[in-house]
């Protein structure tokens, strides 16, 4: 009896909640760099090897904007839309080749893109890595931490941000354009649905979410050209763990991995803790290898 | 893949009359002079260069028997060639004095571990799942080595001594860049021929017809899983050996190449030179390298040389999927 209450005194349930609180926060970041990633997979087919630099450029291009105006908000909603274009005329020139082709020649293809983007970055922007400052100052206590406002504030935006894109996936006009062409590309297209535009589309929807999250996630921690593999690389674990190209699979994959990392920081070295996600992969791939977080398939 | 598409044309050297095992083993005589020669007239960096580029040309050509051979793109080569690097290390670093048959083992030995893991768990997956799949496992080592500082000097690597090249009661005596370079040309060209008449043997043909329909293939009645591992473990021994190679002739080991990038370099040098042919990927690889030489002299050390290659790269997938040897696929898998 003795050696179990030991036990749970050892638990630290101060270090727990905070964990919990910062898994959550990363958790939703990553869902919406996920949310992009799977989104894109699901209606074209393509393994968007780029998407982690969409992600850095995307925290860039709000470096500059930010910069140049000293506003926040105007810096995430500019690098959205900059991406986002930049995004629409990545796919024009690289991808559309390529549509019919095997979806390897596009892993391939992004993954050129992926190392053209990041040297440019490197290039650019030189390899010391830059700060934008919180946009906003306010702390409230969690224990004996003054935790930033602005984390809670980035969760309850990644989720304002997916929740909005899922309700135009199911009202607006070129969301049901999308989901037809999820469905069946070639009576989408008999239907007189614009799969070329739909797919230029969604890939430029993509890029705007990974910059959104960029730009997000740039005050926590930085911005420096090689930021994102290590999310493109958590985003694909998220993406088989959750079910590929299945939407509401890749953000519980994404809360639950992010969740399991954070407290495995707890005990662990950070760099150390990336090592949980993979085991998580492994049992996934092993047990359920469609995905934990999809029904059983028939 | 869709590269890999019958070619029809017949090529040039078939209206000779000469039978094509004479003009194959004449090309491969050709080449291996040339190759042979190449030390003795170049100069110490360009020597260096040429048998880093044979060592690059393995790693690419172990992973062609899996992308070209098999249909499955590896993105995780990395992981075998680092193991096969750093199980070199070990064996370089533990026995006084070094070594080159213990480095072999060794490397080998740490590569095929590496392989036995990452074929079991992801050849159950096909296509881009197992792309993403080895691209993790990669990762995996990668952190591992990166971390585990006490054991593998962490982020600055290990530094050793290069063997002498020993063949046992015959002959010892230190590495020269020529003898490196013949000696690695003797591992390159003899893999080369192993693995040429690896792919024409009916074990090679099972792969071809997993990649061209795996369903059916299974449907025959062939373990197609097992199969898979197998090529799997075959393709990471390679990759080791080159790893291997590289640790003896740089007599360091570093986890920048565990690091993915490597992969994904494997795959370019595959892709440029032409998936399928195992002769593509050892061109691809040189050309990858002296490209990026050629354009670091023209504009110093700073330049993103990646930026050209990878435009490059992109263009070729697009406008040339075949790669650059594809046209000679067919005559030289014949």
């Amino acid at each position: 009896m003795d050696a179990v209450s030991h036990f749970f005194h050892a638990i630290p349930i101060d270090l727990i909640i905070i964990q919990t609180v910062n898994g959550i926060v990363t958790g939703m970041i990553l869902a919406l760099i996920a949310s992009g990633l799977t989104l894109i997979f699901g209606i074209m087919d393509v393994v968007n090897f780029a998407h982690g630099e969409l992600f850095m450029l995307g925290a860039y291009v709000g470096v500059v904007v930010i910069a140049a105006t000293g506003n926040f908000w105007l810096g995430l909603v500019a690098s959205a839309l900059i991406v986002a274009i930049f995004g629409a005329a990545l796919q024009i020139v690289t991808l559309r080749p390529l549509i019919g082709r095997d979806p390897l020649n596009t892993i391939l293809a992004t993954f050129g893109i992926s190392l053209v983007l990041q040297n440019y970055a490197l290039w650019q922007f030189g390899p010391v890595s830059r700060k934008i400052p919180d946009p906003m100052s306010a702390h409230f206590t969690l224990f004996y931490l003054q935790y930033p406002w602005y984390r809670i504030v980035i969760a309850g935006l990644s989720a304002a941000i997916i929740g909005g894109f899922y309700l135009f996936l199911k009202y607006s006009k070129f969301g049901i354009w999308i989901r037809a062409t999820a469905q069946d590309r070639v009576m989408a297209q008999a239907m007189g649905i614009p799969v070329p535009l739909v797919y230029t589309g969604v890939f430029a929807i993509g890029s705007a979410m990974a910059a959104a999250s960029g730009v997000l996630f740039a005050p926590t921690t930085g911005v420096d050209h090689s930021m994102g593999l290590d999310w493109v690389l958590k985003a694909f674990i998220v993406v088989v763990v959750g079910g590929m190209g299945n939407l509401g699979g890749s953000i519980a994959a994404a809360i639950f991995i992010s969740l399991l990392e954070s407290y495995a920081a707890i005990w662990l070295d950070p760099s150390q803790a990336v090592i949980v996600s993979f085991v998580v992969l492994i049992l996934t791939l092993l047990i359920r290898p469609t995905g934990l977080f999809v029904a059983t398939p028939k | 893949m869709t590269t890999t598409a019958p070619l029809d044309k017949p090529l040039p050297l078939e209206r000779t009359g000469l039978s094509h095992t004479t003009v194959f083993w004449l090309g491969f005589a050709v080449v291996m002079a040339v190759l042979i020669a190449a030390p003795i007239y170049l100069p110490e960096f360009w020597r260096r260069f040429l048998t880093e580029a044979l060592i690059w040309g393995l790693l690419a050509m172990s992973s062609d028997l899996l992308i070209g051979y098999t249909g499955m793109v590896s993105f995780g080569h990395s992981a075998f060639f680092g193991l096969g690097m750093y199980g070199a290390a070990g064996a370089l670093i533990a026995f006084k004095p070094p070594n080159l048959w213990l480095a072999i083992v060794f490397g080998l030995a740490g590569a095929a571990g590496a392989a036995l893991f990452v074929a079991y768990f992801s050849t159950r997956l096909r296509d881009i799942y197992f792309a993403i799949t080895t691209l993790i496992f990669s990762q995996i080592f990668y952190v591992i080595i990166f971390t585990w500082t006490s054991v593998t000097g962490g982020e600055n690597g290990l530094i050793f001594d290069r063997p002498h090249l020993t063949i046992p009661f015959i002959y010892n005596a230190r590495f020269t860049s020529t003898t490196l370079h013949w000696f690695v040309l003797a591992v390159v060209a003899a893999s080369y021929l192993f693995l040429r008449r690896l792919t024409q043997s009916p074990f090679g043909m099972v792969l071809q017809s997993i990649r061209e329909n795996e369903p059916r293939t299974r449907a025959i009645g062939y373990p197609v899983a097992r199969y898979k591992m197998v090529a799997v473990m075959l393709s990471g021994l390679f990759a080791g050996l080159a790893g291997v190679l590289y640790a003896v002739q740089n007599e360091f080991a570093a986890p920048n190449f565990v690091f993915f990038l490597t992969s994904g370099e494997t795959v370019i040098y595959n892709v440029m030179g032409g998936i399928g042919t195992l002769v593509g990927p050892i061109v691809g690889a040189g050309v990858f390298q002296l490209a990026r030489e050629l354009l670091s002299r023209l504009f110093g050390d700073q330049f993103p040389y990646l930026i050209p290659l990878g435009i490059l790269f992109i263009a070729i997938i697009i406008f040339l999927p075949q790669g650059l040897l594809g046209f000679a696929r067919r005559w030289l898998n014949r």
